[in-house]
């Protein structure tokens, strides 16, 4: 059992009558990247300041290292914090900006330099100690803001949208950048983001929050391929959601009744137990082809769906479709281009096809009220680049 | 504009000769600016240059000829006038000081925290700017005389704190209000503490705003006369010399004492600007989120 670095026991937080961080228990262990990953307002910073000790919290214990710090002010915590906008000092220069922290210890001019210098080279921004942060760009400032908190070795280093700022490309190039620090340096990270596909690559575990709560935790994998709500699984990239009964079980499958009472299989692990369940699959899984080439295969180790083609959009790598089954229901398909060649060799608008996946690909979720008015914001349009 | 209908026509030609109204611009603008100058400064200069005045008698009010008397005997011919001057300094500078502490403090405290009553405390400390200072004169005598407390440099040195106080914290609160209390977390989050935070942080980049504030404060409180004129007693200050010394004649002394408060101001405001402009290479680049 790795030991935990950072443990918010049944924290809440309120401002006035608005609770925005709400019971919430979760640990963090040593030398893990952690992202706190959900859309904008769900209390992901609110998370991080209480740790960080910039806010009190209504309820609950905040542990670092194993030790109660929830009354501890931020300058007797032993973590860092690189903000949202960085915040550097602006009257100060690159190099007293990063040796702030060590001049508050009061150590030795001469490590000082030693030290200061070394977190320039970890950075990449050697020979920048005069600058002022007004003279740097948005990328310089943000490594800046990493040394700064990086020198004072904290037990564990916060990073609220660290990269937000940044335009696409740089974002990349930090990501790397982020990740190789971290290895060198094995310290903990907790990472808050709104982009599930940052979240998704830098991190070894992803809390996913909404209102306040940990809608689910995991590993990237595991929240994408089993997510355990329609609101991760709408999160984390598009997902096809159908709703349904549980009708049997076969062994490791169980059979689930759609609406338009075609039977498709799942991990019965993944049903839970419950019986008004709601199937999904990911795009990618499914596999599209028109009807009259291929005969319908047994619903023994395939699950398949007619529809018709509304839209083919030839997007490169692959090719995006929107299949409209009998009851209505609009399926996202991606079909990778192995064979096709541009977009007349896509099926046509219209056409009438066959979706097949793997029932081990399907994921079950239960059906809350919670989701209903969920779904729909993040069914369509979040299309992983 | 008619003006720039005639360039169209033109606008093959290698270089295009610039719309009318910018011309006329280009030619007023230079113009216009240096009659605001002279306007300004004038009488300054002739304060200055009657000061080096050889007048006759006890006007001072045509130029006869030049001499640096007046600078060289600046202290040794009226004895209330040095008396007066050194009044005006010490209400100054003490009036200075404190205003300037305290309302920096409620600025910092306006900006800062939540409290009851913050709302109408911002409005009130505009009121000693707003009411006229006749009234506040009149009103401030009434008090003072009231609780039966004599007037003298004391009483001065209270009223002028308290016009002062609003001046400081109007000037300081806005200064305070465009500041990121990020930085402040940030110098915590590093390990300083409050006061730390405050000496390291705040203090220095809220600096210029604070020296400011002390300037126009320190300018408000050495020539004021209206408000000085009702809490002085039998008290003389600059001014009020000055005032007394006009219906007998102002002697070229006084002209000499004004270009002085005049250079030493101007000193100020120079080392203000020039803090001001290291500063301008210090703004954060704000980044938007
Ligand atoms: N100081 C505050 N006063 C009142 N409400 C706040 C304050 N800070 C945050 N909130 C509210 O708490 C919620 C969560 O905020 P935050 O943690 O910043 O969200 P996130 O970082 O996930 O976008 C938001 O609805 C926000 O409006
Ligand atoms: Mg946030």
């Amino acid at each position: 059992m790795p030991e935990a670095d950072v443990r918010l026991d049944r924290v809440t937080k309120r401002f006035g009558d608005f609770t925005a961080v709400d019971d919430l228990s979760l640990t963090m262990e040593r030398g893990e990247f952690f992202a706190l990953l959900g859309p904008s307002g769900c209390g992901k910073t609110t998370t991080l300041r209480m740790i960080g000790g910039f806010e009190e919290v209504t309820a609950g214990t905040v542990y670092l290292g194993g030790a109660d710090v929830t009354e501890l002010p931020p300058f007797k915590r032993n973590v860092n914090t690189v903000f949202q906008n960085y915040a550097l000092f602006p009257h100060l220069d690159v190099y007293e900006n990063i040796a702030f922290g060590l001049r508050r210890r009061r150590v030795p001019e001469g490590e000082v330099r030693a030290q200061v210098k070394f977190m320039l080279k970890l950075v990449d921004l050697p020979g920048y100690e005069k600058r002022r942060p007004n003279q740097l760009s948005g990328g310089q400032q943000q490594r800046v803001a990493l040394a700064r908190a990086l020198i004072n070795s904290p037990q564990v280093l916060l990073l609220d949208e660290p990269l937000g700022a940044l335009d696409l490309k740089l974002r990349k190039q930090m990501q790397v950048e982020l990740k190789r620090i971290q290895s060198e340096i094995g310290i903990t990270f907790i990472f808050v983001t709104h982009d599930q596909e940052e979240a998704m690559t830098m991190s070894d575990r992803i809390a996913v929050m909404r209102e306040g709560r940990i809608e689910q935790l995991g590993r990237p994998e595991e929240l994408y391929e089993r997510p355990a709500s329609s609101f991760v699984a709408g999160f984390l990239g598009v997902s096809n959601l159908l709703d349904g009964e549980v009708v049997g079980r076969h062994g490791e499958l169980v059979d689930v009744q759609l609406g338009d009472g075609t039977l498709v299989r799942a991990p019965a692990a993944a049903s839970n137990g419950d019986t008004h369940v709601r199937v999904g699959v990911r795009p990618e899984k499914l596999r599209v082809t028109s009807s009259h080439t291929e005969a319908p295969r047994s619903v023994e180790d395939t699950n398949a769906l007619e529809g018709t083609v509304l839209d083919a959009s030839y997007i490169g790598v692959s090719t995006q479709y929107i299949v409209q089954t009998a009851d209505g229901h609009k399926l996202t398909v991606y079909a990778q281009n192995l064979e096709t060649s541009g977009a007349s060799e896509a099926l046509a608008d219209g056409q009438t096809v066959q979706l097949t996946w793997r029932p081990q690909h399907t994921f079950v979720i239960a059906r809350t009220d919670r989701d209903v008015d969920a779904t729909p914001q993040y069914e369509e349009g979040q299309v992983p680049s | 504009m008619a003006a720039t209908a005639g360039t169209v026509s033109r606008a093959s030609a290698p270089e295009r000769p610039r719309p009318l109204m910018q011309r006329i611009g280009r030619a007023v603008l230079p113009a216009y600016t240096g009659l605001v100058v002279i306007y300004l400064f004038l009488p300054i200069v002739v304060m200055a240059v009657f000061g080096f005045n050889d007048i006759e008698g006890r006007f001072n009010f045509t130029w006869q000829g030049f001499t640096l008397d007046h600078w060289q005997n600046l202290f040794n011919r009226y004895p209330a006038l040095n008396q007066s001057l050194l009044n005006s300094l010490t209400v100054g500078i003490i009036s200075t000081l404190v205003a300037t502490i305290f309302g920096t403090l409620i600025g910092l405290a306006l900006t800062r925290y939540e409290f009851r009553g913050r709302t109408p405390l911002n409005l009130l400390i505009f009121l000693p700017i707003a009411t006229p200072e006749i009234v506040l004169g009149a009103s401030l005598l009434a008090m003072f005389v009231s609780a039966g407390i004599g007037r003298d440099l004391t009483t001065i040195t209270i009223a002028h704190i308290m016009f002062n106080i609003s001046f400081v914290v109007v000037t300081v609160r806005a200064r305070i209000a465009g500041f990121d209390r990020a930085l402040e977390e940030a110098a915590m989050d590093l390990g300083a503490d409050e006061w730390t935070t405050f000496r390291k942080v705040t203090f220095p980049l809220i600096f210029p705003g604070i020296l400011a504030a002390a300037l126009l404060a320190f300018a408000l409180s050495i020539d004021d006369f209206v408000i000085t004129q009702f809490t002085a007693g039998q008290t003389v200050t600059f001014p009020l010399w000055v005032y007394g010394a006009s219906r007998i004649g102002v002697p070229p002394q006084v002209n000499v004492m004004g270009t002085l408060i005049f250079f030493i101001a101007l000193v100020g405001i120079v080392l203000w600007v020039v803090l001001q402009r290291r500063e301008m290479t210090a703004v954060p680049t704000t980044v938007d989120h």
